[in-house]
């Protein structure tokens, strides 16, 4: 956490603003390692998953990004982040056991059919419309492009670029508190 | 979705982001500005002898305390939608109108003699003063709830009621051209009531609208 680590974050996350996508990708690894080392030390006692932590913070840093202030340092606004959705996280789960069962039953089935371990983010992601959904999961979990995506599902480039922004918007929102 | 997967998905999303703060800020500034004057100007309008009246002292000094309430706690309310923002470092700067209007009343107490302050508290226009003081304020406050939705506070009560704060410091500059009660004594109850009705609409409009 030290300046220089800043200095590489802001670095990559002025890039990115400017329109490098792989500089976003890599402020975005980056940017998870961090948030994964306050994570761990939040989670350590508690039912809350150190990983629905760093998912749920990027995520908000994404569609909050215009919230860092180009010449503001990273870490302090990634921290803030990651607090309040760690917050968000402990309080969502101390609510958990008064809500019935039934409620959750389809996601808790869905998820009991995944082969691979499933974090909130893929529930929230089976909340989305179909459509929504199917972008989203072309380009995270099947890793294609969005031509790719676009080839496959019989979309325009644009049409899947609308798609995949406003699926991850309505996943954030999912989070957001109430 | 493991982390790897949602980071793919993060980065390909290149639309532009939102709208920058600073313009989110400067739209809720103005839009504040031009819906509380609108509102004042339909509703009350100014007093008959406001000339007569800009030449009194403890006239002009309502809009001093107002306008004052109302920069600093804009300039509060638009840090505080940043994540990180360190709310505790704001307050001495939301003294400023406070120790101003506590000010007045000790110099007041001091000029007024004793047997006017009960007039001069009670005044002649408190009903409206705390009626349109928050009616005013409304809808500066529901665009800076906007502006901070927009944003990412981590206090949103807190950060609601600074919204408030400045929403009534707006209202309060406007409403001063129109009140014919210009003792600090009156100042210092009704008008602190009135702001303090738009401070708490505002912490309860931050719990509930602004959620991230």
């Amino acid at each position: 956490m030290s300046g220089a680590d800043d200095e590489h974050l802001a670095r990559l996350l002025r890039a990115a603003v400017a329109g490098d996508e792989k500089a976003y990708a890599d402020f975005l690894r980056d940017a998870a390692l961090v948030i994964r080392g306050w994570a761990r030390r939040w989670t350590v006692s508690g039912g809350v998953d150190a990983e629905d932590v760093v998912q749920e913070a990027l995520l908000a840093a994404h569609v909050k990004r215009h919230t860092w202030r180009e010449d503001a340092p990273v870490i302090p606004w990634l921290h803030a982040i990651a607090r309040h959705k760690y917050v968000d996280a402990v309080r969502r789960q101390a609510r958990r056991p008064t809500v019935g069962i039934e409620e959750f039953e389809e996601t808790l089935a869905s998820a009991e059919t995944e082969k691979v371990r499933d974090w909130e983010i893929g529930r929230a992601l089976d909340g989305l419309a179909p459509g929504q959904r199917s972008v989203v999961n072309a380009i995270s979990i099947e890793g294609c492009t969005v031509a790719e995506t676009a080839q496959r599902l019989d979309m325009n480039e644009t049409a899947v670029r609308v798609a995949l922004h406003r699926g991850l918007a309505a996943i954030a929102r999912r989070f957001g508190r109430n | 979705m493991d982390t790897n997967d949602l980071i793919k998905a993060l980065a390909a999303d290149t639309r532009r982001p939102g709208l920058s703060m600073s313009a989110a800020w400067a739209g809720a500034g103005i839009g504040a500005l031009v819906l509380a004057g609108f509102v004042f100007s339909v509703l009350l309008g100014p007093r008959p002898d406001i000339a007569a009246a800009a030449e009194t002292l403890r006239f002009l000094f309502k809009f001093v305390v107002a306008i004052a309430l109302a920069a600093t706690a804009f300039a509060a309310v638009r840090a505080a939608a940043r994540p990180e923002a360190d709310l505790r470092r704001l307050l001495p700067y939301l003294a400023t109108a406070p120790v101003m209007v506590a000010a007045s009343v000790v110099l007041e107490l001091f000029v007024a003699p004793s047997d006017t302050w009960a007039t001069r508290l009670i005044g002649t226009n408190s009903l409206v003063c705390l009626t349109f003081i928050p009616l005013i304020g409304l809808a500066p406050l529901a665009l800076f709830l906007l502006a901070l939705r927009h944003g990412a506070p981590s206090r949103p009560e807190l950060s609601g009621a600074f919204a408030g704060l400045a929403a009534g410091g707006i209202a309060a500059t406007f409403y001063a051209a129109h009140c014919p009660d210009d003792s600090p004594l009156f100042v210092a109850t009704w008008y602190t009531i009135a702001v303090l009705i738009l401070t708490v609409l505002g912490a309860l409009g931050g719990r509930w609208a602004i959620r991230w």
